[in-house]
């Protein structure tokens, strides 16, 4: 069993960094995620691992030098928050041309514009449907605890250099500000110069003697070449939707009624459908924890197993909810409930949208 | 004597000058008469004497110089427009015993990029920059830029650059200069022979620099001619800089060895 | 065994470190826990309040509008969560300052004068260890070695010398909390 600490999961996300090899990392402060590139620096990785961490001087320059050192085939990160993940949006598409491997953590707050900084789940859009220009999606995992802060670290940089792509984990302020119980992973050592360039070819660290040069670049002036390079991009991700959809379920079996919740969503949800059970009504809960790729299978086998109506619940006005209505195609009934602009639904109101909108509507 | 066909031109005992291997052999995408390409060619020469050639990474810009990595041959990233510095920074904290350079010109460098730059310049890091100021936006078509010279016409100042409503042209170099992170400050053209070798001298100075493990960046501006985007002919446009560029620009070095050089 | 509670009060009267330290306390016992604290603007020299859950089992949602026991040490705190506290609930406060007195007859009440014994105890930092001893002693949800532990845990190594006080707190705490209805 590993260590076993309290953490917030802003400092969770740090330790699990240190924890897993990365090389860098380079970020900006903003609240409510701040505590991350705070507990890098008091941390002094350097000293434990050789991980570098830079204060940038923006968020665009963050993400810039991810473009750089992943670029490199070193392991790099950054964490931000709303505001400046929407900064980060023209690196992450030009990464994303460039098929540049790298870990973004959005620890949201509440929108448009400056908004709050209180918890919400209303940069869904923008995580799933690629965010910036271009046709192209990122992956993205939504931690639903102090835990997967910890544990979505390393299995996002799997991901991310399996696929060469930045990986996203969307979090909320809840899961970046509260403490949970959290057992940290072993330390994994941080790749050699000697390893990073053997793994990874692609990789621009120095031409290897006698071989040609690489080039990494979203630059495709010819259209056909453009369209080619896209098509390979579009394969990649019907390899993601087929390989790496991650989801959880609670009481789905013998449930007439689904809540569907992603990250702090899910954890109040959780609490009204053990509400929901004590007045006799059998809910489940279905969280999905890959956004992108979205769990459609689970979807459409509880459509055909005969569930009686779903239940959205967002930290937004109603994002996630059009994923579902695509899945479930008017099969049977799709409800949204939402609290936004940095307000935390209640688990006894879940309860009450849920009696309203779907049961008693 | 007989006629020399092309293939005798060409054969080894016949050239009076090789272009350096890590240049490739891509047909240059600049116009005809441009100073791209030889600042190309200074840097690979540079590099190449430096042994440098398998332990170089290079940042190619947004601008004419877009497909720079189409000719330089060695390992390159073409990075977001203005974001170089902040590329090369990355490179050159996790490969510091790699020689990393930003190649980028003065839209890229001095409008878009002008916080990237100061703070790779303020913070110094171990990096080679170079800058191309042709006072103009070559690549989109000849719009103005942040270093168009009052008064000159381009695109977006049809009737010259206004400097009450369109503002004054920025001598990043200058700015740079007073920066506690910078090194080395030069600026540069490479117009002449005589220019072309000064400017070699220049750019091989701010690669030993960081060869030498030295900290802060080397920075090396060049003046250059935009025969196509001022709408002169090459040889009218170098004499057109000589006479209104290098005046507002002047050449020569700003900062060496981490002092400022007084100013004649 | 589920406990929800809510601490509130002042900014630096030390509602977060005691929540802290109660959930520390909890995974010394091998229970899960959550710490979710009110965050941003109403921080800055205001209110502080802290929702803390010790549990057997998985928790579900960290923020609450219901709770097991409201640990109170103002009156604003009061106004806000005397309301909150689950009917057979217990509300433990600090009269200091406070001019409402509670008045609910469904929830158990207790009355700890932490702010006094600190005081007296010749260093007010340790008060609110005093009111967590009054709360353990109503609700014994840890043990006093595992407070410790968590005390350990949660403490830099260069205030570990303080432990004692801490505990001397926590024992004039369980000794003086009164029980008002």
């Amino acid at each position: 069993m590993g260590e076993l600490r309290l953490m917030k999961g802003n400092e969770a996300l740090a330790e699990a960094a240190i924890r897993a090899g990365v090389d860098g990392y380079f970020g900006y402060p903003i609240t409510p995620q701040s505590e991350v590139i705070e507990y890098l620096m008091a941390e002094k990785p350097f000293d434990r691992t050789g991980m570098i961490v830079l204060q940038a001087e923006s968020e665009v320059a963050s993400i810039n030098m991810l473009y750089g050192g992943g670029g490199t085939g070193k392991k790099v990160m950054t964490s931000s928050s709303s505001p400046g993940i929407s900064l980060m949006q023209e690196g992450l598409s030009y990464m994303a041309g460039a098929e540049i491997p790298c870990v973004v953590a959005n620890v949201v707050r509440g929108g448009p514009g400056l908004g709050d900084i209180q918890p919400a789940q209303s940069d869904y859009f923008q995580s799933v449907k690629g965010g910036g220009h271009g046709d192209y999606r990122l992956p993205v995992l939504a931690p639903a605890s102090v835990q997967e802060m910890s544990d979505f670290v390393p299995l996002s940089f799997d991901l991310a250099f399996k696929y060469r792509t930045p990986v996203l984990i969307v979090a909320d302020g809840l899961i970046g500000q509260m403490m949970e119980k959290v057992e940290l992973f072993d330390p994994v050592p941080r790749l050699t110069d000697e390893e990073v360039i053997e793994r990874y070819p692609w990789a621009t660290n120095g031409k290897p003697k006698g071989q040609e040069r690489r080039i990494l670049t979203s630059l495709h002036l010819d259209p056909y070449k453009l369209e080619k390079h896209n098509m390979l991009l579009q394969e990649k991700y019907r390899k993601l939707e087929a390989e790496e959809v991650r989801f959880e379920m609670i009481d789905c079996e013998t449930a007439d009624y689904i809540i569907i919740a992603y990250g702090s969503s899910a954890r109040i949800a959780q609490k009204s459908i053990q509400l929901a059970g004590e007045e006799g009504i059998k809910v489940g809960l279905l969280r999905p924890i890959s956004l992108w790729p979205f769990p459609k299978q689970p979807i459409d086998d509880l459509v055909k197993k005969g569930v009686k109506g779903f239940l959205a619940v967002e930290m937004s006005a109603g994002q996630m909810v059009e994923d579902v209505r695509l899945t479930v195609r008017e099969r049977t009934k799709v409800e949204h409930f939402g609290r936004y602009g940095g307000v935390i639904h209640s688990p006894e109101e879940v309860l009450e949208a849920l009696k309203n909108q779907l049961i008693g509507g | 004597m007989p006629e020399l066909t092309l293939q005798d031109i060409i054969k080894p005992e016949n050239q009076v000058y090789v272009k350096t291997k890590l240049m490739t052999d891509n047909t240059l995408s600049y116009c005809p008469g441009c100073g791209h390409g030889t600042a190309h060619r200074l840097i690979m020469e540079v590099i190449e004497e430096l042994g440098r050639e398998n332990e170089t990474i290079g940042i190619a810009p947004v601008g004419c110089s877009v497909l720079a990595y189409e000719f330089l041959n060695v390992d390159m990233q073409e990075a977001a427009h203005g974001r170089a510095p902040a590329v090369a920074t990355a490179i050159k904290r996790l490969w510091p015993g790699k020689t990393v350079f930003s190649y980028q010109g003065d839209g890229d460098l001095a409008a878009i990029g002008t916080s990237e730059t100061i703070h790779v310049c303020n913070r110094g890091e171990q990096i080679v920059m170079i800058f191309i100021n042709n006072g103009i936006y070559g690549m989109t078509g000849g719009q103005m830029a942040p270093t168009t010279l009052p008064n000159m016409k381009t695109s977006t100042s049809p009737f010259g650059r206004e400097v009450l409503t369109m503002g004054n042209p920025l001598k990043m170099t200058e700015l740079v200069a007073q920066l506690p992170g910078t090194y080395y400050v030069t600026r540069q053209a490479v117009h002449t022979p005589s220019a072309v070798r000064k400017s070699k001298r220049a750019i091989r100075k701010a690669f030993q620099n960081q060869l030498d493990g030295i900290p802060g960046v080397s920075f090396v501006e060049i003046v250059s001619n935009c025969n196509s985007g001022w709408k002169m002919t090459p040889t009218d446009s170098n004499v057109w800089m000589e006479e209104n560029m290098f005046p507002f620009y002047e050449l020569g070095d700003l900062k060496v060895n981490g002092e400022i050089v007084p100013k004649k | 065994m589920t406990e929800e509670i809510i601490i509130a009060g002042f900014g630096g009267q030390g509602v977060l470190s005691m929540g802290k330290i109660l959930a520390y306390s909890g995974i010394m016992q091998d229970q899960e826990v959550s710490w979710f604290p009110a965050y941003g603007p109403e921080m800055r020299g205001g209110t502080a309040n802290v929702t803390v859950i010790l549990s057997d089992e998985r928790i579900s949602s960290p923020t609450l509008t219901a709770y097991d026991t409201a640990i109170i040490l103002n009156q604003q705190s009061m106004d806000k969560f005397e309301e909150t506290v689950k009917p057979g609930g217990v509300l433990i406060y600090d009269p200091n300052g406070i001019t409402h007195h509670p008045t609910r007859k469904d929830i158990k009440i207790y009355k700890i004068e932490g702010a006094r014994i600190a005081t007296e105890m010749g260093n007010t930092k340790i008060f609110n260890m005093v009111v967590l001893g009054g709360y353990l002693k109503v609700k014994p949800i840890v043990k006093m070695d595992n407070v410790i532990r968590g005390l350990k845990k949660s403490l830099h190594e260069r205030y570990h010398k303080l432990i004692p006080l801490n505990e001397d707190a926590i024992t004039m705490g369980m000794k003086n909390v009164i029980e008002i209805n």
